[in-house]
């Protein structure tokens, strides 16, 4: 037995049954970044196959919610939107929040939809959500420049608090990630998640200050309105990217807890469970 | 060089089979589950017969720069360990250590999108089995000239033709320069000139000094490209060694002799007239076999003892296929015997079955006594021998040098003339 075991490369890949607790596999993630690139490619390139408007979709369906929620509740219902025009406040706020939802559905049935994948081949499997997660960038990147020209329609100037939008956009992401990786995890086992999720985003929108600034929410809950992580996001990226009323920085710090907690938990859980993945799907 | 490839100790893994709980899987089954628990209602522990050893403590060691057979029949356990080496599923006990870079594929094309382009999946594919974009650009002309493609490397894949797909599909992988390299089955699809071409870069990879396992249902490809070979059988390994001698168990496998003989008058089937004694098939030579070429003769006799004169026996064979098709049924017709009374005592009676006319496989062979005018029954024993008839892959067979899956219950070769008159 010694013998047999000297004999080994140092860089011998063992094959056995993982128990307790599950490394990240953060070098073999990073091995694997081609991949990743490679996933998000093919996502992009056949997303729009065969649709007669192809990326124009992209921009489409903002500018409509935009155009409803602004008849709606500009015109009607007449929400107050921090003194500034009206369709840049809800845009400035649909632009991250689909970044976030579209991520967030896309990314809870990616493991599903790769099943075929998962079952032929192995790679690390964190890829997926990931990729689902980050390829939502180029729509968002397309939607940024409609919101830079209605800035200049409306003539507002960016501030030096544009620094800032990096740091809000990152968050939104990891927001939908941290999330998914529970949902996409569990939705191949139990498929209903793929059900859940639009009812939950539909009304995570509500509880979230898309439609209505946060300033509307009584100060003494604000910390437990941050609970929602995407509170403190679009409320800095409004603030960020337009300058006007700065966020609750304790409804940011409490998102920005749970954002964390939530992505170092979604991931554990994902590794844990992933290695049943090619055996349910 | 030297050294080990692949080792595996005890691998094991366990299925559980479809839950009888109606909703065990779904999301209603585990909440409800839960509140259960809660309750303190413990939910009870799913039946033993509930699951299924895919594996069951397989080891074997694979040392580098040998080509590795598998072989078993369908749910035996092969696939399961493919998946288990290349990470597709993790095994329930046991381990596997694997030296080297690793490439497994459990299915060519994998990683193929419809609407993307041959090149875009070339690339595509390559990233997902765990090529640098680099090397596969490096690489590209030469994947695509060796599926030759070329024509149609701008095309969406989803207007290729099955054979197009395939061939794309295995050039990646064969131009993964893997130090271990798994391929199941991949040989049996695409055109027999493409299955050739394959083949010979398998055995190119053989040579280079890389690992290859081989899994395969093609047996002379696995006596003529594998040093060793395992047959596995309801998920465990029932013998290792030689690959030509792990293939001639296997063809052997089942409980089909090639000879049955009753030495006891008492128990032989028949009545006090006539009673069977021994069936046997032989090989063109006489001697008792259990493989024969499918290209030599192959005798099969019927021993018998004949107790009271004047009996008018015909001894009659019905060839059956493994899938218990009857391929044909022969009747004694020797003119010197043919409808007379015979004297008392031991006959045996041989049917002569030309080369070159049996189907490749498992031949089940019945005999009986009977005497047909008026009809009357001795004896009828089905599956009373057994024979298997390989085509060594020469060439001069019907087949020609086709690979892969052949239908029919025989296989003639039969004389061929093509008249051509110009226009």
């Amino acid at each position: 037995m010694e013998s047999a075991v000297a004999q080994e490369d140092s860089c011998a890949l063992v094959i056995e049954p993982r128990t307790g607790y599950v490394h990240v596999g953060w070098r073999e993630l990073w091995a694997a970044r081609e991949l990743f690139y490679f996933l998000a490619w093919r996502d992009l390139k056949t997303r729009y196959a065969q649709t007669a408007i192809g990326a124009g979709w992209a921009i489409m369906q903002p500018l409509l919610s935009t155009l409803i929620f602004t008849l709606v509740f500009s015109y009607l219902a007449k929400v107050p939107s921090d003194g500034l025009p009206y369709p840049l406040f809800a845009f400035a706020a649909i632009l991250p929040w689909s970044l976030f939802s579209r991520s967030l559905e896309r990314s809870t049935l990616s493991v599903v939809t790769e099943g075929g994948l998962i079952k032929k081949v192995y790679f690390p499997r964190l890829i997926i959500p990931i990729a689902a997660t980050f390829i939502n960038l180029v729509d968002f990147a397309i939607g940024f420049l409609i919101l830079i020209g209605m800035m200049v329609w409306y003539q507002v100037a960016p501030q030096w608090t544009l620094v800032f939008l990096p740091l809000f956009v990152a968050v939104a992401l990891l927001t939908a990630l941290s999330v998914s990786l529970w949902l996409s995890a569990l939705n191949v086992k139990y498929r209903d998640v793929a059900s859940i999720v639009p009812l939950m985003t539909q009304l995570w929108m509500f509880a979230s200050p898309v439609l209505y600034p946060a300033s509307l929410v009584p100060e003494s809950i604000r910390w437990f309105y941050g609970l929602n992580p995407m509170a403190g996001v679009i409320e800095g990226f409004r603030w960020a990217l337009l300058g006007k009323a700065p966020p609750d920085w304790t409804m940011v710090s409490v998102s920005l807890a749970v954002v964390v907690s939530l992505l170092i938990g979604g991931v554990m859980f994902f590794r844990r469970v992933e290695r049943t993945f090619a055996d349910v799907i | 060089m030297g050294g080990t490839a692949v080792r595996v100790e005890g691998l094991s893994k366990q299925y559980r089979l479809g839950s009888t709980h109606a909703h065990d899987g779904s999301l209603a089954g585990a909440l409800s589950r839960g509140m259960r628990q809660l309750v303190g209602r413990r939910s009870m522990p799913p039946p033993a017969d509930d699951t299924l050893w895919a594996l069951r403590d397989v080891s074997f060691e694979i040392k580098k720069g040998e080509v590795f057979g598998v072989i078993g029949t369908n749910g035996s356990g092969k696939s399961t360990l493919l998946k288990i080496l290349s990470r597709v599923t993790e095994p329930t006990k046991g381990r596997a250590v694997i030296n080297g870079r690793f490439c497994g594929l459990l299915e060519v094309g994998t990683g193929f999108h419809p609407e993307l382009t041959g090149r875009d999946n070339v690339f595509m594919s390559g990233a997902i089995l765990g090529m640098k974009r680099e090397e596969i650009a490096r690489k590209f002309d030469e994947i695509v000239a060796f599926a030759e493609v070329e024509q149609f490397i701008d095309t969406p894949v989803k207007h290729y033709s099955s054979g197009m797909y395939v061939r794309l599909g295995f050039s990646v992988l064969a131009h993964m320069d893997p130090d271990i390299l798994i391929v199941d089955e991949v040989l049996a699809v695409g055109d027999v000139r493409f299955q050739k071409k394959c083949m010979g870069k398998m055995e190119d990879v053989g040579q280079h000094g890389r690992t290859v396992i081989l899994v395969s249902h093609d047996m002379p490809a696995i006596t003529r490209m594998c040093s060793r070979a395992i047959l596995l059988n309801k998920g465990t390994v029932v013998e290792a060694g030689p690959a030509h001698d792990v293939v001639n168990h296997y063809l052997h496998a089942g409980h089909i002799q090639p000879c049955a003989e009753w030495p006891d008058p008492a128990k032989a089937p028949g009545n006090e007239a006539v009673r069977l004694r021994a069936v046997r098939v032989k090989s063109e030579t006489g001697q008792v076999a259990d493989v024969i070429d499918i290209r030599k003769p192959v005798r099969v006799e019927i021993e018998y003892d004949i107790l009271k004169p004047g009996q008018m026996v015909v001894a009659q064979f019905g060839f059956n296929t493994e899938e218990d098709v009857i391929a044909f049924i022969v009747n004694d017709r020797d003119p010197q015997w043919y409808r007379r009374p015979r004297p008392m005592g031991r006959y045996v009676s041989t049917a002569w079955i030309p080369g070159n006319f049996l189907s490749e496989g498992t031949m089940v062979v019945g005999s009986g006594l009977f005497s047909e005018d008026p009809w009357r029954e001795y004896c009828d024993v089905p599956r009373a021998v057994g024979f298997r008839v390989v085509d060594p892959g020469t060439g001069d067979t019907a087949r020609g040098d086709v690979t892969g899956r052949w239908e029919g219950a025989i296989r003639p070769l039969l004389k061929w003339t093509t008249d051509h008159s110009p226009f």
